[in-house]
């Protein structure tokens, strides 16, 4: 789809990431890595609780430290690291480079502000661009965002918007400093289904037009199939398979990815009972040993009781943490 | 909300208009913070309306003490000593023979600005310590709590008499360097509970998605707390200066009475009720009058926080 290159904007490697609560240590992230090119679409896939935000935020660096901490990894920009880089440095990088969209818009924007106002912050502090200057270029990203009548919307306040226009409005904010990467977190939870399909064009025109960087963070699959090139799926604070979108919906290569796929209700299959994945996430101060999906995996054998399978690479650019991936790949 | 009347009448009169159409909004809607939603409330609250009026009349009299009396509060015509009310002076002489009216009307300019100012001030301190403390937690909020938390231990009344004394030499009997003295020592021993109050408000907004996604957009810290936080933290701060303003008015005249807050020259209702003590039995008048008028202004914005705090307060609607 995209012209992505070689080189990849952003990288998070073997990411460790521990939350340090009252009933013990929870391993959030357990060796999450990905990566994403100017242009590229990654999607990241997962239940609640599989670590899917945490990994954004920790790119961020808006992790809440303590109860978090990060024991190992690293993330790179642009082969920049960022873990270990000093503050004002991340500081510089956020907005300006990598920006987020957060899943609230109505609580993501401060509802004391105009939108106008929210959206020029950026501008006047970091571009040092004057007040009109600031409001002028936020008429131009309500516009480009879609918002009807932007030049008079710029004076409202996010209640005076609908869910909708919210998302838009976040979204012009993060696209204020033209950023290379956008972190969408749950862009389209909070509205419903036709303005879901607005908000998921709206933010792939915008990739295109840009040649972004995007990783969208989503629980749906649906919304995922249309927009994503890259599929990254999380359980249990890891990644159990990667791979293009096309191929993994043809050939689910983990048995997570198949009955999640299998879990999507159809409409040609009316009147049959729907597959759910039985059971519960893992406790994450208490993941079981072995595969941490075994207890609910139906080709679970004694070996996935022991051995944690590595995200393994499989031919055809994807990878797969399952000890029958090789089995499950359809050549 | 469309009243179905209204649209009846409008379909009526333009029958031709597609009644299907959804109309496009006609009159936007004025943009309602917090604090407009606020003041609509307030103004429709017979509280806040006596409260205002009162408080406005004592901020005329406070700036313009000359309106009200041509009698100079501090010339004593000893002869007139104790002098009951009468046309000529209506609230009578003091033990030093000078007019009741006269010195109560130019106390409180000085009643009001220990007040205001004792209010500002522990605003700023306890304001600024609170919120830096709930914006960074960890050990930065803990030590700041603890440091609160020694002067929250302090009895009020205890710790006045003790800055207070220490400090009495210090100033002399320069006007200006007692009241400050005064408000000094009142809002170094109040901040605590302003700092508390904010602490609180700004921990609730530090999660917050908007403060998250402004760090998450590279706001500095310093532009976190000042322009992200702090607005939507004033408010319940701002109800406890209301009513924290009338506690230091009070507090200012108890502290004068117990002969170490405001003393000569320095005219205000505490020094006034602290002077008649001597003279309670033969002339309660010189006790009345001040007294009245420090109850009626205490009484004025203890309303006023009062109906403040109902109109901030998005559960009273």
């Amino acid at each position: 789809m995209g012209l992505s290159t070689n080189e990849p904007l952003l990288e998070v490697d073997d990411l460790y990431v521990e939350f340090h609560t009252r009933d013990g240590v929870a391993t959030v992230l357990n060796g999450v890595s990905y990566s994403v090119g100017a242009g590229e679409t990654l999607a990241v896939l997962g239940e609640s609780g599989s670590g899917k935000s945490v990994t954004a935020n920790t790119v961020m660096g808006i992790l809440p430290m303590p109860p978090g901490r990060i024991t190992k990894g690293a993330i790179r920009y642009r082969g920049e690291e960022l873990l270990t880089a000093a503050d004002e440095r991340r500081r510089e990088l956020r907005g300006e480079n990598i920006a987020m969209i957060f899943q609230d818009a109505l609580s993501a924007l401060n509802p004391v502000y105009t939108i106008g106002f929210q959206i020029g912050e950026q501008l006047r502090t970091r571009r040092g661009m004057s007040k009109k200057d600031a409001e002028k270029r936020a008429v131009e990203l309500l516009d480009q965002v879609g918002i009807p009548g932007a030049k008079q919307r710029v004076r409202s306040h996010p209640h005076e918007f609908s869910g909708g226009m919210r998302q838009r409005a976040m979204i012009a904010m993060s696209l204020a400093l033209d950023p290379d990467v956008l972190i969408a977190d749950e862009p389209t939870t909070a509205l419903d289904v036709t303005v879901q399909a607005q908000i998921m064009d709206l933010l792939k025109d915008i990739q295109v037009e840009r040649n972004m960087g995007l990783i969208l963070i989503t629980h749906d699959l649906g919304v995922v199939a249309e927009v994503a090139d890259r599929i990254a799926v999380m359980y249990a604070g890891r990644i159990v398979e990667n791979a293009d979108v096309h191929a993994l919906y043809a050939n689910p290569c983990h048995p997570y990815t198949r009955a999640l796929l299998e879990s999507i209700p159809r409409l040609d299959s009316k009147g049959t009972q729907l597959r759910a994945i039985k059971g519960l996430p893992p406790n994450l101060t208490n993941i079981p040993s072995g595969c941490p999906f075994h207890p609910r995996c139906p080709m679970a054998v004694d070996r996935c009781r022991a051995v944690d399978p590595p995200l393994e690479a499989l031919p055809g650019g994807r990878s797969s943490a399952c000890l029958f991936a090789e089995e499950l790949v359809r050549p | 909300m469309t009243d179905p009347q209204a649209v009846a009448t409008a379909n009526a009169a333009t029958p031709l208009v597609d009644a299907g159409a959804p109309g496009a909004p006609t009159t936007l809607d004025k943009p309602r913070s917090l604090a407009s939603d606020a003041w609509h409330d307030l103004r429709r609250r017979p509280l806040f309306i006596v409260s205002a009026v009162l408080i406005t009349a004592l901020l005329v009299i406070a700036a313009f003490p000359q309106l009200f009396t041509s009698v100079d509060p501090s010339v004593g015509d000893l002869s007139k000593a104790r002098d009951a009310p009468s046309p000529d002076a209506i609230f009578g002489y003091d033990a030093l023979g000078r007019d009741v009216f006269a010195r109560a009307i130019y106390g409180a300019r000085v009643s009001i600005v220990v007040g205001v100012l004792a209010t500002a001030l522990t605003i700023l301190i306890g304001g600024s310590l609170g919120l830096v403390a709930g914006f960074y937690g960890g050990r930065a909020d803990s030590v700041l709590s603890r440091f609160a938390d020694i002067f929250f231990g302090l009895p009020f009344v205890l710790g006045a008499i003790v800055i207070l004394s220490t400090f009495r030499d210090v100033v002399g009997g320069d006007p200006v360097g007692i009241t400050s003295i005064v408000i000094v020592s009142m809002a170094a021993l109040g901040w605590p509970v302003t700092m508390r109050i904010m602490r609180s408000a700004a921990i609730a907004a530090r999660n917050q998605d908007y403060v998250r996604a402004a760090r998450g957009l590279g706001a500095s810290p310093m532009r976190l707390i000042v322009r992200h936080m702090l607005p939507n933290c004033a408010a319940p701060v701002l109800v406890y200066a209301t009513i924290a303003l009338g506690a230091y008015i009070g507090a200012e005249a108890t502290l004068s009475y117990l002969g170490i807050g405001l003393r000569d020259p320095v005219v205000s209702w505490g020094v006034m009720i602290s002077e008649a003590q001597t003279s309670l039995r033969v002339a309660p008048t010189l006790l009345v009058f001040p007294g009245a008028f420090l109850v009626v202004t205490v009484l004025a914005f203890v309303m006023l926080g009062d109906a403040v705090r109902d109109a901030f307060d998005p559960k009273g609607r």
